[in-house]
């Protein structure tokens, strides 16, 4: 009992330091932030820390409808001009007005960030010159219609140009041909506090890199005082220690806890928020007439025959999926967004029925099945690789026989991109929450000058969806292009062009003192949680 | 001597290069990190132009060139993912895995050693069977399941230590150290412990095994008969002829610690490089990769070196000049 | 003293007894025997014995997924006395199949890396000068990689799979065999008995292997007997960090390594009778190998 004397004394201690932490917050990540640039790596956990401390024109609320943030409204002026009224009276951390400037010098940044491994290019690529009214309007001109521009604002981060050094007068330029941006600073510099600086409700406090990132409350905050004195972020990436450093105190929220462990969690008294996210988990066919990993079919793609693609739809027990693999905490899928999201049709989820499905590989001339490689991540998706087993399973007992085939997510995106597997199981998160993403990703005809199908990694192809797609993404009229997207999501889903399986739930745990209002886009947003006594 | 460094030195320099091409090339054939990195809207376009960004678009060959060229100016490459330095990433991890290991083997050592030489002593007492009893579990648990363990019981069901993380740090010698304050050691018990329990179990066979073999020698029992006391004999005579063995185990496992620590790096949430590997490795970040492979064999090689010269301190029947080949 | 473990069949005969004698003295030792065998009996007639043939999907049904021990099945009414997991896999029969693999990707690849390692480190030590030299540092280089790390960029790079596995496990392997063989032997190669022998004209494989080698015996037990719990284990390791065994045929490792995720979940059966399935097998092995050593050890018999 005597080795034990140390450890008690500092449980004791622990213990004694928590009253004072009532103003404090601490939230357990599953992954780590790779840089405090917010320009630096479009990344869903870049992102979600960097959105305490920066903000950006537009915003999108926990459903991700568009809403008013550094920019007060805005409105089309014609198919390619957009005019923002920008914020009055909003202050930086470091004391200084926002201004047009910031916003003209922070488009600027974004093509001048060096080693960039995803930029945010994506979304200033098409602005084609921007002109500051006065400091507080704004015009933007597109290079094509994009209806999507408010939605793509929020992605892109105000910084302040005078904490990072640019001239007076900031001009737009295209492609990274602004003037007047100074000496830019790169990623690295930003762990400074003194670079780091946002409009948002925290402040950079210190981001000591594998361990935490702080951030203490900006009193001058626009919107009003923020809730926290600290808000710690903990990098805590395996599972099991995530929900154990809940479980113990160390944190007081976690994001993503597993499936398996939320009753555990809640019989602790630990309160769960869910809610159903923007993430379709769903199968993709490699419909060349070259696929590998295919077997008994004498050199043929069997999966190039609708009615096996169909037959392979049918023989998934989704709802067993969702209960028996996911706990409850995933809603099976009819189609590639969940309703009510835009460009959704409320297509019901594809009726289970292995007889049918069965008969359906008769016709097809495959009454004895085929053998063929399932390629699954198993470190990327909730229980990806138990997914993809069920789903073996199940196609198992219609006669096609799956090898699964998991590796981890570096290895199997790689694998896939070089068409290695003929049927693979992936998801998307549409973080536009429109229609327009997984259509334009993942079933548009495979076009590289068009930058269509970069993810269509089954080649599906069908014209008449892509021109209809295309349309629709040059459509400024809100009602028209949601029609237009759920006809052209109808086309590829009644051809079986992809399968969708279930929508992930995303879920978060925290202590019963704590609310947090749950986010489609799965951000774990330390800004938004609130004390629930309030 | 001094001839024996200098050759050892130069052989380890080629290890370290050779070993630098292999994993090099080992990473390049794993898979493409921008398929990883960037994001998943991105179209072809800005893919390709990621890929030139990161200079992934060059042959091997030529990227290779550039590596080779950059480290031998001390540049290791910088990071895919962090934009930066990739040893400089490294180095800001290297203070928390070498505190978490010199600990777990002070740990191993202090108290495997004497326990290994009681129950070489005492080979059938109830205290030494207890003792290779005990050994025999600590290794033939799992280091991930058995981590998983302490913290269920000594965070979860108990609560008196943290379950993560390395808590409060203080400046030590210019570097961030974990064990100067109750914070700090209170994260540090439990994944130095994990990360011992295995060491520990293999100093205690090895001390008992080599006890025994001592106790054996002509002059362990020369001595006896002499009558030297028992305390005598072990302090001079089987301790001192145990190091040998012992040295060379201690560093070999000083440098597999550093390795081995990256199960329990990832188990309790401890920011050191081996939790940085495998992030790196899962996002193929290869310069990470390269150089954390680099410094851990340039760290071992070094390890090796001394345990040779210490060696031949050890045991003057050993020549460092017969070494030296 | 030193013919002990000689290969020559002529010789072995009286001593094999006497360690048979002296290895049952030990009850714990006769106990771990047993219990090893019973084992490996498992593990070889596992497709006989099994309720269930774990990878079959054929037979499992996720409706079957989960149960606690002792529940039966939804679809074919067989009880899991050790529960299922997630994919309604009974347990019983996953640790039967699951030793298989285990025991075998050990034992294979301890049987190889001894091997290799044993003649190199030999080789080494007794031809020293400028051979010894080039092992010695390819050795290092070796054992330079710490073994997970190896193993881990080696199955990124080749892929799951159990004979990759044990390629991985050999390779990470072999050199602490020959550096230990090594260590000791040097120390004996500077024994006049070695010098004489070399008088005498022997050759040097009859110097090698009759001489040199059986005094390598008892070190190489002892890193084997760890060794191979550090197989099992690294194995298990590689399972969890997801380069191991394929899925659809997973190794006692790859049971604990998918039950971890339900460690603190309630699901204890998942991880834990696999867990105890694996730390009985290693503490038997170790058990055996370790009244092994002491009854090997020519010095310890008095």
């Amino acid at each position: 009992m005597k080795a034990f004397g140390l450890p008690l004394i500092a449980g004791v201690m622990a213990a004694g330091l928590a009253p004072a932490a009532a103003q404090n917050l601490s939230i357990g990540l599953k992954s780590e932030a790779t840089s405090m640039d917010p320009q630096f790596h479009q990344l869903s956990t870049n992102i979600q820390v960097s959105k305490n401390i920066f903000e950006a024109l537009t915003t999108q609320d926990a459903l991700q409808m568009v809403t008013p943030g550094l920019a007060e409204s805005w409105e089309a002026v014609d198919d390619t001009t957009w005019r923002f009224k920008l914020r009055q009276g909003v202050k930086f951390h470091d004391g200084s007005d926002f201004t047009a400037r910031d916003v003209i010098y922070s488009f600027c940044r974004v093509p001048l960030v060096e080693n960039s491994p995803s930029a945010y290019t994506i979304f200033t690529g098409g602005i084609a010159d921007m002109a500051a009214e006065d400091d507080h309007t704004l015009t933007i001109t597109t290079t094509a219609t994009n209806p999507l521009l408010p939605v793509d604002l929020w992605s892109l981060a105000i910084l302040s140009a005078n904490a990072l050094g640019a001239d007076d007068q900031v001009t737009y330029g295209p492609d990274g041909t602004c003037e007047g941006m100074g000496d830019v600073p790169q990623a690295p510099a930003f762990n400074d506090p003194a670079v780091a600086v946002g409009t948002g409700p925290y402040i950079l406090d210190r981001y000591n890199r594998g361990s935490e990132v702080v951030v203490t409350r900006f009193d001058g905050y626009w919107g009003g005082t923020p809730q926290w004195e600290q808000v710690t972020m903990r990098p805590i990436t395996s599972d099991g220690p995530r929900v154990a450093a809940l479980l113990a105190g160390d944190v007081d929220m976690i994001e993503s806890p597993p499936i398996q462990d939320i009753p555990r969690i809640e019989q602790d008294g630990f309160t769960i928020v869910d809610a159903l996210s923007n993430r379709v988990i769903y199968l993709h066919m490699l419909q060349q007439e070259d696929a590998p990993g295919i077997g008994g079919t004498d050199g043929e793609n069997p999966l190039l025959d609708a009615r096996v693609r169909q037959a392979i739809s049918m023989s998934i027990n989704r709802e067993a999926i969702t209960e028996r693999i996911m706990g409850g905490y995933a809603q099976a899928a009819g189609e590639l967004l969940p309703p009510p999201m835009f460009g959704t049709s409320e297509r019901p989820v594809e009726a289970y029925d292995p007889e049918r499905a069965r008969e359906l590989l008769a016709e097809a001339g495959y009454p004895d099945g085929f053998s063929i490689t399932l390629g699954t991540p198993n470190d990327r998706y909730i229980n990806d690789e138990q997914v993809a087993q069920a789903v073996a399973q199940m196609l198992a007992q219609i006669g096609i026989s799956v090898s699964v085939d998991a590796s981890t997510a570096s290895q199997f995106f790689s694998r896939r991109n070089a068409l290695e597997f003929p049927v693979y199981l992936a998801g998307w998160g549409a973080s536009s929450g429109d229609m327009s993403s997984p259509l334009k990703s993942l079933v548009a005809t495979y076009d590289e000058t068009l930058g269509m199908g970069p993810t269509n990694a089954g080649r599906y192809s069908n014209p008449e969806m892509d021109e209809l797609l295309m349309t629709a993404m040059a459509t400024i009229d809100d009602e028209a292009r949601d029609q237009m997207l759920q006809d052209a999501q109808t086309l590829v889903l009644d051809d079986y062009g992809i399968i969708p399986l279930h929508y992930e739930q995303t879920v978060w745990a925290m202590k019963p003192d704590l609310t947090y209002e749950p986010r489609v886009d799965q951000y774990t947003l330390a800004a938004e949680v609130k004390s629930a006594a309030e | 001597m001094i001839v024996y460094l200098v050759r050892r030195v130069g052989q380890s320099l080629l290890a370290v290069m050779a070993m630098a091409v292999l994993v090099f090339l080992g990473v390049f054939f794993i898979g493409n990190p921008v398929d990883v990195l960037v994001s998943p809207e991105a179209s072809q376009a800005q893919i390709a132009a990621t890929v030139e960004r990161l200079g992934l678009d060059r042959p091997l060959y030529e990227q290779f060139g550039i590596f080779v060229w950059n480290a031998l100016q001390g540049d290791l490459g910088t990071s895919f993912v962090y934009g930066r330095p990739a040893l400089e990433i490294i180095l800001d991890r290297l203070p928390a895995t070498m505190e978490l290991a010199l600990v777990a083997l002070a740990l191993s050592v202090g108290i495997g050693i004497p326990l290994g030489v009681w129950a070489g002593l005492r080979p059938d007492s109830i205290a030494g069977r207890t003792i290779m009893g005990g050994s025999i579990l600590g290794f033939s648990l799992p280091n991930f399941w058995q981590g998983m363990l302490l913290i269920l019981v000594f965070a979860v069901l108990l609560g008196w230590l943290p379950a993560g993380g390395r808590g409060e740090t203080t400046e030590f010698l210019g570097m961030q150290v974990s064990f100067l304050t109750w914070d700090g050691l209170s994260h540090l018990i439990l994944p130095a412990i994990n990360l011992a329990l295995f060491k520990m179990s293999l100093i205690i066979r090895l001390a008992r095994a080599n006890t025994r073999e001592v106790c054996m020698q002509d002059y362990v029992k020369f001595a006896r008969a002499k009558g030297l006391s028992p305390r005598r004999v072990v302090l001079v005579h089987v301790l001192k002829n145990i190091m040998i063995p012992v040295v060379t185990i201690i560093g070999l496992e000083l440098g597999s610690m550093v390795a081995f620590a990256i199960v329990t790096e990832t188990v309790f949430a401890w920011p050191g490089m081996g939790k940085l590997l495998i992030d790196s490795i899962n996002l193929l970040d290869r310069p990470v990769i390269v150089a954390y492979l680099m410094l851990t064999v340039l760290i071992i090689v070094g390890i090796n070196l001394l345990v040779d010269v210490i060696y031949s301190l050890l045991d003057p029947r050993i020549r460092l000049s017969e070494m030296k080949g | 003293m030193t013919e002990i473990a000689t290969p020559a069949p002529v010789r072995i005969d009286s001593p094999a007894k006497r360690i048979a004698k002296q290895f049952v003295e030990d009850p714990i030792a006769v106990i771990g025997l047993i219990l090893f065998v019973l084992i490996a009996l498992i593990a070889i007639a596992a497709p006989w014995i099994a309720p269930q043939n774990p990878y079959d999907l054929m037979q499992l049904s996720i409706m079957d997924g989960g149960l606690p021990p002792g529940e039966t099945s939804f679809a074919t009414g067989q009880t899991f006395w050790l529960g299922t997991d997630q994919q309604g896999r009974d347990m019983l029969s996953g640790i039967m199949y699951g030793l298989r693999i285990s025991l075998m990707v050990a034992v294979v690849s301890l049987t190889l890396a001894i091997t290799i390692g044993t003649i190199v480190g030999v080789a080494a030590a007794y031809f020293g000068g400028r051979f010894d030299s080039i092992v010695m540092r390819i050795v290092d280089l070796q054992l330079s990689f710490p073994a997970i790390l190896i193993a881990l960029i080696l199955l990124a790079l080749l892929g799951r799979g159990v004979d990759k596995v044990i390629l991985a496990l050999v390779i990470v392997q072999w050199a602490y065999y020959a550096r230990t063989v090594r260590s000791s032997a040097m120390v004996e190669t500077r024994k006049d008995y070695i010098d004489a022998a070399r008088c005498l004209g022997l050759s040097n494989r009859r110097i090698m292997f009759r001489h040199l080698l059986p005094n390598c015996v008892p070190p190489l037990i002892v890193v084997a007997t760890v060794q191979i719990a550090q197989a099992i284990a690294l194995e298990a390791t590689l399972s969890f960090l997801g380069v191991g065994v394929p899925i659809t045929e997973p190794s006692l490792g790859l049971l604990i390594a998918n039950g971890y995720d339900y460690l603190l979940s309630g699901r204890y059966w998942v991880s834990v009778f696999p867990g105890i399935a694996l730390v009985v097998t290693i503490i038997a092995i170790n058990v055996v190998g370790d009244r092994l050593r002491d009854v090997l050890n020519p010095r310890l018999q008095t």
